[in-house]
């Protein structure tokens, strides 16, 4: 804990030079072997497949850099996509896409707000609150509202997943274009810089991940950030949640639980501490890249797909555990 | 300290007390069904699997630790003592030699387990990787061996012989329940009267403390991961003789399962509380409601619903008997 400011910048952003060093070589590598990979197309499609994780992934750094863990938002995501495609089919079919993004963003802030008010006030430990609201949560959807797949989404849901631009003629003569979801993504990754960096409450988020007792005794709200915190992580998932559904073309309540922990992995290989208090968005965005790489390329480059989960493990491990070494070798242990 | 004890304790007991209430209340409504020997051996049947997991899971709690892989371990070992029984015992072998082939399949299963266990311990302790991370990581590298091994297939046609561990009785009692009591009951002596269960708890309650205090750290933290990892082998064992198959990704919900188990019986995620016989009220009292809803025809989904409503419901009624708790310390301290 005894690292000056630079020493950490320096720290910080050797990490992340790390991970992109991956990704570069693991390009290079995977591009040798197919040549497809460079194809605009293919890049396209990797850039639209962080969007859905990557989003996700900003509210779950959020939660790590506050010293606490949230495994509910995928629940959050499913829940607030689910009742928000049908609300829209019931009153206003006709909504245009943001109407629906804030709908289920609300659905999700508030949802969030249940998760900040046991962790918050209660001052019960994350994990295991969100591993009651995210079974609640999950449990009341497929009881209560729905295990049906909807089919017929709102029409402006379908039109977003459809909104491209950078166009591009492949090879082929295939015209490609940008995911408008990826822009989502990357704009909210800068706005979550931006509050980190530069708002008052932002900077408690860090506070509050290095030393709870010393934010508090100078004087943060402790419970206005958590509420911030767990609010923002409902608001992603929520707009996770009906980008998922709209890039799908359906609304299906089974999707998305179950990734959770690879969202956190990801999180983590981009360099942020699960014990709160240091990490980047930067460094969060770039992991969920490599995640993404890895999982989407092993077949490009003749990996049988089963062999996935095991290298996503060992890439964890090698990731997490030389940064364990590093900083073990600067505090001389 | 003295008082955190006995809120432990009156925890316990309230867990007790409501676990006796759910399974009134299923007796209640559906007498016919719930009420039966069928029923019970059934229950006695399926609790022992997630109960041993969740064992595991506490013994790593109480650190302060987690192991999210064990289930994956679970997993792994059960693959290959299902390569042992389907590829290497030759074809007409009977009687003692197959007692002597499922004895070494055993014995590979339970090792394969306390090595993984051993692998989480050194990345923990040795490498120094946050539990919740390096057992994420090799929770994923566990079930990567296992799909690789398997290409994502389930294994089945164990032996008839090996087959009695997951579906026979001694003396009334199952097979599966019958090692649950025997495990817990070691476990249990383990933890209180053995010096590493007592540096467990020294580690969890205060780590600074403890290591100044001469304990070795690094030991401990391994010992109880393989403890750990040794869990996850034998309900290995358990599952896949009882459901004769064994699969890459079999019970996977099994994870946050046994984290509610361990949590609900009084575990202290951070380290240092904790009983095998709160873990073992704690499963009883799921087993309890999760067959009860399932005889009031309740969906998978429901049940899902009630569990994560249980363990809040839970935690909220410990948070304020232990809060009216210190402010009467408090009180009698003014």
């Amino acid at each position: 804990m005894k690292i000056s400011a630079s020493d950490n910048m320096l720290k910080r952003f050797r990490h992340e030079f790390i991970i992109l060093a991956i990704i570069v070589a693991l390009s290079i590598i995977i591009g040798s072997i197919n040549s497809q990979f460079y194809s605009i197309g293919n890049i396209y499609s990797l850039l639209k497949s962080t969007v859905i994780m990557g989003l996700f992934a900003l509210g779950s750094f959020l939660v790590l850099v506050s010293g606490d863990i949230d495994i509910s938002f995928t629940a959050i995501g499913a829940f607030c996509m689910y009742v928000t495609s049908k609300l829209v089919l019931l009153i206003i079919p006709g909504a245009g896409i943001v109407v629906i993004m804030l709908v289920a963003g609300l659905i999700g802030i508030l949802l969030g707000f249940i998760n900040a008010v046991f962790i918050s006030l209660l001052k019960m430990p994350g994990l295991i609150v969100t591993l009651g609201t995210g079974s609640m949560i999950r449990g009341f959807l497929l009881t209560f509202i729905g295990v049906r797949i909807i089919n017929k989404l709102p029409d402006s849901m379908i039109a977003f997943s459809k909104i491209t631009f950078l166009h591009k003629a492949q090879a082929n003569g295939h015209i490609v274009g940008l995911s408008i979801g990826f822009v989502v993504f990357i704009a909210f990754a800068i706005l979550i810089y931006l509050i980190l960096k530069y708002t008052v409450t932002g900077r408690a988020v860090y506070a509050l991940g290095g030393d709870r007792v010393a934010t508090a005794r100078v004087g943060f709200n402790i419970t206005k950030v958590q509420f911030f915190i767990y609010g923002t992580v409902g608001f992603l998932s929520g707009l996770a949640g009906v980008t998922h559904s709209s890039f799908m073309r359906n609304g299906n309540p089974f999707d998305l639980v179950g990734t959770e922990l690879s969202v956190i992995a990801a999180v983590v290989l981009g360099g942020t501490s699960i014990t709160g208090g240091k990490g980047s968005v930067f460094g969060a965005v770039l992991g969920v890249f490599l995640l993404v790489l890895i999982n989407n390329s092993l077949i490009m480059v003749g990996i049988p797909s089963y062999w996935q989960r095991a290298v996503v493990g060992i890439i964890i491990l090698l990731s997490t555990g030389s940064v364990a070494l590093q900083e073990r070798r600067s505090q001389g242990v | 300290m003295k008082n955190w004890f006995k809120n432990i304790d009156s925890n316990l007991i309230r867990l007790l007390f409501i676990t006796v209430i759910v399974f009134a209340i299923m007796a209640a409504l559906v007498p016919s069904k719930f009420l039966t020997m069928r029923n019970i051996e059934s229950m006695s049947f399926q609790f022992p699997e997630l109960g041993l997991l969740s064992i595991a899971i506490m013994i790593t709690m109480l650190t302060g630790g987690i192991d999210l892989s064990v289930v994956g371990i679970a997993n792994l070992s059960g693959i290959f003592m299902a390569l042992i029984f389907t590829k290497a015992i030759p074809q007409g072998t009977s009687g003692f030699p197959m007692f002597l082939y499922i004895i070494v399949g055993i014995i590979i299963g339970v090792s394969t387990g306390a090595f993984a266990g051993y692998l989480n311990g050194l990345l923990i302790a040795k490498v120094g990787i946050t539990p919740i991370l390096a057992t994420l990581g090799t929770m994923q590298l566990f079930t990567g061996i296992a799909v690789v091994i398997t290409k994502g297939f389930a294994i089945s046609g164990f032996p008839e012989a090996f087959l009695i561990i997951g579906n026979s009785k001694i003396l009334f009692v199952s097979f599966p329940l019958f090692i649950f009591i025997l495990t817990t009951a070691g476990i249990s002596i383990l933890l209180s009267k053995t010096s590493l269960g007592i540096n467990l708890y020294l580690i969890g309650t205060n780590e600074k403390a403890a290591v100044f205090s001469g304990i070795r750290k690094a030991r401990v933290l391994i010992k109880s991961y393989m403890l750990s990892g040794i869990l996850g082998g034998i309900t290995g064992v358990i599952m896949i003789a009882r459901t004769n198959s064994a699969k890459a990704d079999y019970g996977s919900s099994y994870v946050l399962q046994a984290i509610l188990v361990s949590v609900l019986g009084g575990v202290n995620p951070a380290g240092g509380f904790g009983k095998v016989i709160g873990v073992v009220i704690a499963v009883l009292a799921l087993q309890f409601l999760s067959s009860g809803f399932s005889m009031l025809r309740f969906s998978n989904f429901a049940k899902e619903f009630i569990w994560g409503a249980f363990l809040l419901f839970i935690m909220v009624l410990n948070f304020i008997q232990n809060r009216r708790a210190a402010k009467n310390i408090v009180k009698k301290e003014d």
